[in-house]
């Protein structure tokens, strides 16, 4: 079927370029503010082109905000990732290849962990991190990624395993190679996109969180979400500084949807479950 | 037998070596503290040193040859987490929401439901089940309702679909609070000389009565508008959804009705829409439980505004600003409920299904 500009067809594109708009309005006020200089920062003339060439002192200004703590988010969230799908990688194996009496309830059970509000465990949370002497730092924070990521990242890998054929398991059985020998020589290497997608998944996931840092670090550890919602909430800051710095903050995740994008959507896809 | 335990040996030897320098670790770690660079890792390595233990545990139990008890033997460490970071939490939150506990030291008088019915007349969580629901309406009706036009939409062989489907879902991989920084200052309520935001683009384009007060209306309309960052972040996931659906429905089908004499019009009527329904149903859920637990937006929009209180600020500010730790657990805990009475019948039907496969 050939498509021709009929006035139906361009009425529809009107409609997706108005959604467009709405879409990226907060991202272009966000640039177009970060790229003025402070002598025409102004709530009047918020929406108008700066008129003496772009300059970048805001995003600098921003940047000097939250440097720390975005090296603080960072050493968080790689470690977590990267823990995290390892962790779920051999989760997914053994509940999709070695399925034994009561494996699809310990999975279903595992998987309720990822709906919960964290407001139903905070308390134990804290006194247990304290107890443990993880409060107030990197490592804690880790360490509750991993553990409240693995509904997600077992989902995710559980579901791609299922997808790899039994036969491929039983030729590799029939060849001799056991549960570890399986793991290693037939899915691991079969694993990589799903690696990808749990990686990014958990990276964009404990970059963006909030609950958990702003309750578990103290301010000299505080990761970027915690620290820009500090920034909004002062008086100090000037608001073009803190637009800046809000687009820096998000510019990690923005960046590996942008170049990552086809992992990034798999991954919330099976947030989704089966869908 | 004894051929059998010459080839167990090596193993045995690597399980016991194993055990004890893990042994040997975790003592010497429970006796001094662990400091690399200002930061505590004698947790750390308390529990790298009870994996090391594991490993050998592991080992141990390979010798068996039995591949289920291996399995739940290597699966444990994740049950283990789940059973105590989940469900002990839960259990432990239960009991403090039935104590009196107030004040840094801990109380666990048993006191019954006695903060759930001081919650049931308490106006401050009355305030927080409205904008709750006020929210949770908003925000279901605004991406089920956008996600699925945008999806027909796009469906109609659109040239740069591509482009639009990337502007549409990028507010997904941004955090609540980035989102809730930026909208707030578009939703700028100042009036007059100090007009700014979307305010000033309506004055500006003459649509002045769409000038709002945004997010500082007075109750209940407030809350209404933070539903408009909240589906600017969800419309694209929920359109994704949508269109996935749409795109499984075979050309054929479309085609057979085509022939039939079907327009495009009915056959999103009679066809599309009706297979669209358990998507429909999972975007409900997904968003639904999401919008229950709304706490990140709202405090980066509201910043602890009453009149924009959901639960999940209320738990936080009297747990940890109040010290009211039996409160907090109640306020948790009704969450928790009101989460799993959404989203547990769907796991279960989800496991059903499966296990009949």
């Amino acid at each position: 079927m050939r498509t021709h500009f009929t006035p139906i067809r361009i009425f529809y594109y009107l409609i997706l370029a108005a959604m467009a708009v709405f879409f990226l309005l907060p991202v272009y006020m966000m640039l177009l503010t970060g790229v003025k200089p402070l002598s025409e920062v102004d709530l009047k003339t918020m929406w108008q082109l700066p008129t003496d060439g772009i300059r970048f002192e805001n995003f600098i200004a921003g940047f000097r905000q939250l440097a720390p703590n975005i090296k603080n988010s960072l050493s968080m969230v790689i470690p977590a990732a990267l823990i995290s799908s390892l962790l779920g990688s051999f989760n997914g194996y053994l509940l999709s290849k070695w399925r034994f009496r009561g494996s699809n309830l310990i999975f279903t059970l595992i998987l309720f962990g990822m709906f919960i509000p964290y407001q139903s465990i905070l308390i134990p949370l804290v006194r247990f991190m304290q107890f443990m002497r993880l409060y107030g730092d990197i490592p804690g924070l880790v360490l509750v990624h991993v553990i409240y990521g693995i509904p997600i990242t077992t989902l995710i890998f559980r579901n791609y395993y299922a997808t790899i054929s039994t036969e491929i398991i039983e030729a590799g059985r029939i060849d001799g190679a056991n549960l570890f020998g399986l793991y290693r020589h037939v899915v691991f290497p079969l694993s990589p996109p799903s690696f990808a997608v749990v990686i990014i998944w958990q990276f964009t996931q404990a970059w963006n969180e909030f609950l958990f840092a702003v309750v578990l670090t103290n301010q000299s550890h505080w990761p970027v979400t915690v620290a820009l919602n500090n920034l909004a909430g002062s008086q100090l800051v000037q608001w073009n500084v803190l637009m800046a710095a809000t687009l820096l903050a998000a510019l990690p995740t923005l960046l590996v949807y942008i170049f990552l994008g086809r992992y990034f959507l798999r991954g919330l896809m099976a947030g989704a479950l089966k869908g | 037998m004894s051929h059998r335990l010459k080839q167990a040996l090596p193993n045995l030897i690597l399980a016991l070596l194993l055990m004890a320098a893990s042994l040997a670790v975790i003592i010497y770690l429970s006796q001094t503290r662990l400091r690399v660079s200002g930061t505590d890792l004698t947790s750390i390595g308390l529990l790298l040193g009870g994996l090391i233990f594991y490993a050998g545990v592991i080992v141990i139990v390979r010798l068996f040859e039995n591949e289920t008890v291996l399995t739940i033997a290597l699966l444990l460490p994740s049950i283990v987490a789940v059973a105590v970071f989940v469900y002990g939490f839960i259990a432990w939150s239960v009991r403090v929401s039935l104590s009196r506990w107030k004040g840094l030291l801990p109380d666990f008088t048993y006191v019954g439901l006695k903060q759930y019915i001081d919650l049931s007349t308490d106006p401050r969580f009355m305030i927080d089940i409205r904008n709750t629901a006020i929210f949770t309406t908003g925000f279901l009706l605004g991406c089920i309702i956008l996600g699925l036009g945008l999806a027909i939409l796009l469906d109609q062989k659109i040239k740069g679909e591509a482009i639009f489907r990337g502007i549409f879902l990028f507010p997904m991989s941004i955090s609540f609070i980035a989102t809730g920084v930026v909208w707030g200052w578009l939703m700028n309520p100042a009036t007059g000389s100090r007009i700014t935001g979307l305010n000033l683009i309506f004055q500006t384009l003459g649509l002045d009565f769409l000038i709002s007060r945004w997010h500082t209306s007075a109750p209940p309309w407030g809350m209404a508008f933070t539903v408009i960052p909240a589906v600017w972040q969800l419309t694209g996931f929920t359109m994704a959804l949508y269109l996935g659906g749409i795109r499984s429905i075979p050309e054929e089908v479309r085609e057979a009705a085509r022939v039939d004499g079907a327009t495009e019009l009915e056959i999103y009527r009679y066809i599309i829409l009706p297979y669209l329904q358990p998507v429909t149903l999972s975007a409900i859920i997904i968003l639904g439980h999401m919008s229950l637990k709304i706490f990140d937006l709202i405090v980066a929009i509201g910043n602890k505004n009453i009149r924009l209180d959901v639960p999940g600020i209320y738990m936080w500010t009297t747990t940890f600003d109040g010290t009211n730790y039996a409160q907090g657990a109640a306020i948790g805990i009704l969450m928790l409920i009101s989460v799993a009475i959404l989203v547990v019948p769907y796991l279960v039907y989800s496991m059903r299904t499966e296990a009949q496969i």
